[in-house]
């Protein structure tokens, strides 16, 4: 499998990240050659083998159900490039 | 008080602790050693007005207690500080300021250390060179023109250049071991869980450790004690009693099994690292160990294993930087998907770009089972290999880096050849076990070389124990001279 342009362009918008023309090129040759390093495990036989989906065995603990905001809003608030008291702005969503 | 350039985070604590000097002067000698280090460029955020309030406020106490007493310490830039700056190496988090502070640095702080600031790295510590921060090269204080490593770059940078006693970095594919043999200092990365990774900006969850970054192995034991424990705010970490690295620091090497996996003798190695890995088994067998030939045959699939997995990871955990809630908001685009859009285009450098890329394409509809699900099936067998060898040694010996310190630029053009870097380094963080780096001597050049050793989890002591014997046989002492004060 390799990857052409106009895939990476479909993954970038899949990634919401705009690219240009000229970053397109070169980091569609640069996935590539990254892509092409890590089939390197196709080589591998993994039929009989079990996914590692966890390093640590243990299960989640549960906690209390309880409500904890943590009070600081205004804390919150102050790191948003656009807000007014209470919300975060953004673009208008609906005409 | 200019021992304090020669003194360990031990001795210091000590000489605190006995009253024989004030952490007061410690903390101004630290600040004046950073302020006459611009040029290393190793600081993205200063803070010295609160580390000289912190440190007069230590001095008034009556009681001494903590492991860390009056300790001014600077940490990397991935771990949050309420209400500093920290901004992860990335221009999307240059003006971000916590609300809250992380578990790790909580820590340190709760056993008596004073902040000094935050450490240049990598972009969201995706890197092996520092050259991928928004921020800038951070210098190897071995030479002008060398790396420090990545992505502690620039923990390991200050470390060297002793503007911070001892500090923290984090290790998700090699991150602290790598910068500490090319700094010529200790690195180490405990088991995953065993420090708790909340409030630390994540780059890729299943891999990501904090783990101390050191003078000497003494300091080390020291400092993961301090940093280490059981948080119920990290749905990974390990619900244990905290160890007592310090107290049971011992050399004891006798009778112990160490693994010599013949898998990391690679290809085109040079021969240096080589020689410090002969003489490091030499020691090892001097000091009454015995030497085990191992195999860890899956080793060559860890690179290739781990630039799935971390990317992977590293696309969802990136998701959350949209430009609304914190960080760098583009003024392009005509509507919400526009702004993200751009928003992550301006406020990404090249390396995230790509990560962000490969991890959305690996994980995407139609490619998931061919390349993440065999992915953590290969991880399966990296696990095994250690889980195999380790019934038969107490531990592994191994280079840390397959090179010494390299230049700026020598590898920005192939993202493989960086990726390589790691080749020694990353099947433990895929194994989830604990590794440190000790420096092993200094090649031709007088660039420093690191020597590695695994253990199986949970066992940080015994790495600790045989790595204070090695250290003590190799007598390793870096020679910088402080250029960039002129």
């Amino acid at each position: 499998m390799s990857i052409d342009k106009n895939q990476v362009k479909k993954v970038a918008k899949l990634s919401r990240i705009s690219l240009d023309d000229k970053n397109l090129e070169s980091l569609s040759n640069d996935l590539a050659s990254i892509l092409k390093f890590v089939e390197q495990l196709n080589k591998l036989d993994t039929n009989n083998v079990k996914p590692l989906n966890s390093i640590v065995n243990k299960s989640l603990e549960p906690r209390k159900d309880k409500v904890n905001d943590g009070k600081i809003k205004d804390e919150i608030l102050k790191n948003s490039p656009d807000k007014n008291e209470d919300f975060f702005i953004v673009p208008k969503v609906v005409e | 008080m200019s021992d304090l350039n020669q003194n360990t985070l031990t001795q210091i604590a000590n000489l605190i602790k006995t009253k024989k000097i004030s952490s007061l002067e410690v903390t101004k000698f630290f600040i004046e050693n950073i302020e006459k280090a611009k040029k290393l460029n190793s600081f993205i955020t200063t803070c010295f007005e609160k580390s000289l309030k912190d440190a007069k406020n230590f001095d008034k106490k009556k009681n001494y207690k903590g492991l860390l007493p009056g300790i001014p310490l600077a940490v990397k830039d991935l771990f949050c500080t309420k209400n500093i700056k920290t901004t992860a190496g990335s221009k999307i988090l240059e003006n971000f300021i916590p609300a809250y502070e992380s578990s790790v640095t909580n820590n340190l702080w709760s056993e008596g250390a004073i902040i000094l600031g935050k450490l240049n790295c990598d972009e969201f510590a995706m890197g092996s060179s520092n050259e991928t921060s928004y921020f800038g090269n951070t210098i190897n204080p071995i030479g002008k023109s060398l790396v420090p490593g990545g992505s502690s770059g620039g923990s390991a940078s200050a470390l060297a250049a002793n503007l911070t006693p001892a500090t923290i970095g984090t290790d998700t594919g090699g991150s602290i071991r790598q910068p500490a043999s090319f700094t010529g200092t200790v690195g180490l990365k405990p088991t995953y869980g065993l420090c708790s990774r909340w409030g630390i900006v994540a780059f890729a969850s299943s891999l990501d450790q904090a783990g101390p970054m050191t003078k000497n192995v003494e300091d080390c034991a020291l400092l993961l004690e301090a940093m280490s424990g059981y948080d119920p705010k990290d749905s990974t970490s390990i619900n244990k009693k905290k160890e007592q690295y310090s107290k049971n620091l011992k050399e004891n090497v006798k009778g112990l099994k160490i693994g010599i996996p013949k898998e990391y003798r690679i290809d085109n190695m040079p021969k240096e690292i080589d020689n410090i890995w002969n003489k490091g088994i030499d020691i090892l067998k001097k000091s009454g160990a015995t030497i085990v030939n191992i195999s860890l045959p899956h080793t060559n699939y860890a690179l290739p294993t781990y630039y799935i997995v971390a990317p992977a990871e590293a696309s969802s955990n990136l998701a959350r930087y949209d430009g609304v809630k914190y960080g760098y908001r583009s003024k392009k685009g005509k509507n919400l998907i526009e702004m993200y859009e751009n928003t992550r285009g301006e406020g990404f450098g090249r390396e995230v770009k790509r990560r962000v890329l490969i991890g959305t394409y690996v994980l995407s509809s139609g490619y998931y089972d061919a390349y993440y699900l065999k992915a953590q099936k290969v991880r399966k067998l990296i696990k095994n290999d250690f889980d195999e060898s380790f019934k038969k040694v107490d531990a592994i010996l191994t280079p840390s880096t397959p090179s010494s310190a390299f230049k700026f630029g020598e590898k920005t053009n192939d993202p493989i050849s960086m990726y390589l870097n790691d080749i020694f380094t990353v099947p433990v963080n895929l194994a989830g076990i604990p590794a440190i780096s000790i420096p092993g001597g200094v090649d031709s050049r007088g660039y420093p070389m690191g020597l590695q050793l695994i253990a199986k989890a949970l066992d940080e002591q015994t790495i600790l124990n045989i790595a204070l014997t090695m250290e003590k046989a190799i007598n390793f002492k870096n020679s910088i001279n402080r250029w960039w004060e002129n």
